[in-house]
């Protein structure tokens, strides 16, 4: 049913000196520090990282919920925040099809899409046979994840030990790591200009709608980046 | 203090919004071919709107982040990138370096 050979090497990517292991722990032990001090019990601090999986949306979820907001905003807010998924997904899973494969496999394992998940798969996709790339994947998405998931248990078990600065410093781990794996992945025109306007444009529109920006800076940068690409190449 | 109900409300509503765009993401891509130009409009929108959130995450942090200064952020940003790109790569010294550096020039 998955090809063990192609599961256990997506896995393996969780070792080696490009592991995400080490910003996912970081970010997910300081998550799980965030949402005992929410009061989330650790039952339900696990159950948000194993059902959400996605750090900014569960970010947004501990401060609305803080704040009073009302669970259709919450609803809103995550659905704004981690609609980056949606083009990720469609990025990725072109190069993962394979006739021979049941859809279940890609319905089920697009849970796994995060950004560690995400910028590894394109790393690396090319090296293993076209037919097995799902397995490949579901590898690489049940290692990430279910660090993530573990993470969040020690980080709320070791919430008192942790001090505010240790926090701040665990949690600039994971966009440094992100961004320094994405200048790796600027190998030609478009996806180096897709970066550096995207980062800037971020921020940029932040100032303007804080929900949307994500949304209209990466439509408008990567609309951008994409025809100067073909403009290159042609 | 927040009542369980509303914790569990919340960690549903959250896990919804999300799973919807990863499955639509994998309802679209049967339909996407790995060559076309939509795949490629699809990857560069994909890399900005990530690289969107990451420098929002720097500049316009949530949580602890928030609780240190823009001027450090910055620093160590530049910081960890100029050695990621001199170490010819190097992931695991720029990322342990960053909380080390954030965490000492933000008690000082």
């Amino acid at each position: 049913m998955i090809n063990s050979q192609a599961f256990f090497k997506g896995l393996k990517s969780l070792k080696g000196a490009r592991s995400p292991a080490l910003p996912l722990a970081a970010c997910f032990i300081a998550l799980g520090a965030l949402l005992k001090d929410a009061g989330f019990n650790i039952q339900q601090s696990a159950a948000s990282s194993f059902f959400t999986y996605a750090l900014p949306g569960q970010l947004v979820m501990a401060e609305s919920l803080l704040l009073g907001v009302s669970i259709v905003n919450i609803f809103l807010a995550v659905w704004l925040v981690n609609f980056r998924l949606y083009p990720m997904t469609v990025s990725l899973f072109p190069l993962l099809e394979h006739k021979s494969q049941p859809k279940w496999k890609y319905y089920l394992s697009c849970h796994f899409l995060a950004v560690s998940s995400w910028l590894i798969a394109k790393d690396s996709y090319k090296k293993i046979n076209a037919k097995y790339r799902i397995d490949f994947w579901i590898g690489i998405g049940v290692g990430t994840w279910s660090t993530a998931v573990i993470m969040t248990l020690l980080g709320y078990l070791v919430a008192d030990l942790l001090n505010k600065e240790m926090l701040i410093g665990f949690a600039i781990v994971n966009p440094i790591y992100f961004f320094c794996m994405m200048i790796g992945a600027m190998k030609n025109l478009s996806v180096s200009i897709s970066v550096i306007l995207g980062t800037i444009l971020g921020p940029v529109i932040y100032l303007f709608s804080t929900e949307w920006s994500l949304l209209f800076a990466g439509l408008i940068a990567g609309s951008v980046a994409f025809l100067l690409g073909e403009k290159n190449v042609n | 203090m927040l009542t369980s109900n509303i914790i569990i409300l919340a960690i549903i509503a959250t896990s919804i919004a999300t799973y919807i765009s990863r499955f639509m993401g994998a309802l679209t891509s049967e339909k996407v071919s790995a060559e076309s130009n939509i795949f490629k409009w699809f990857n560069c929108v994909a890399y900005s709107t990530l690289a969107a959130l990451l420098g929002r995450m720097i500049i316009f942090p949530a949580g602890v982040l928030a609780e240190s200064e823009l001027i450090t952020r910055l620093i160590v940003f530049f910081i960890c990138i100029a050695i990621f790109i001199i170490s010819k790569k190097n992931l695991v010294i720029p990322t342990i370096l960053s909380a080390i550096l954030l965490s000492t020039l933000n008690s000082l």
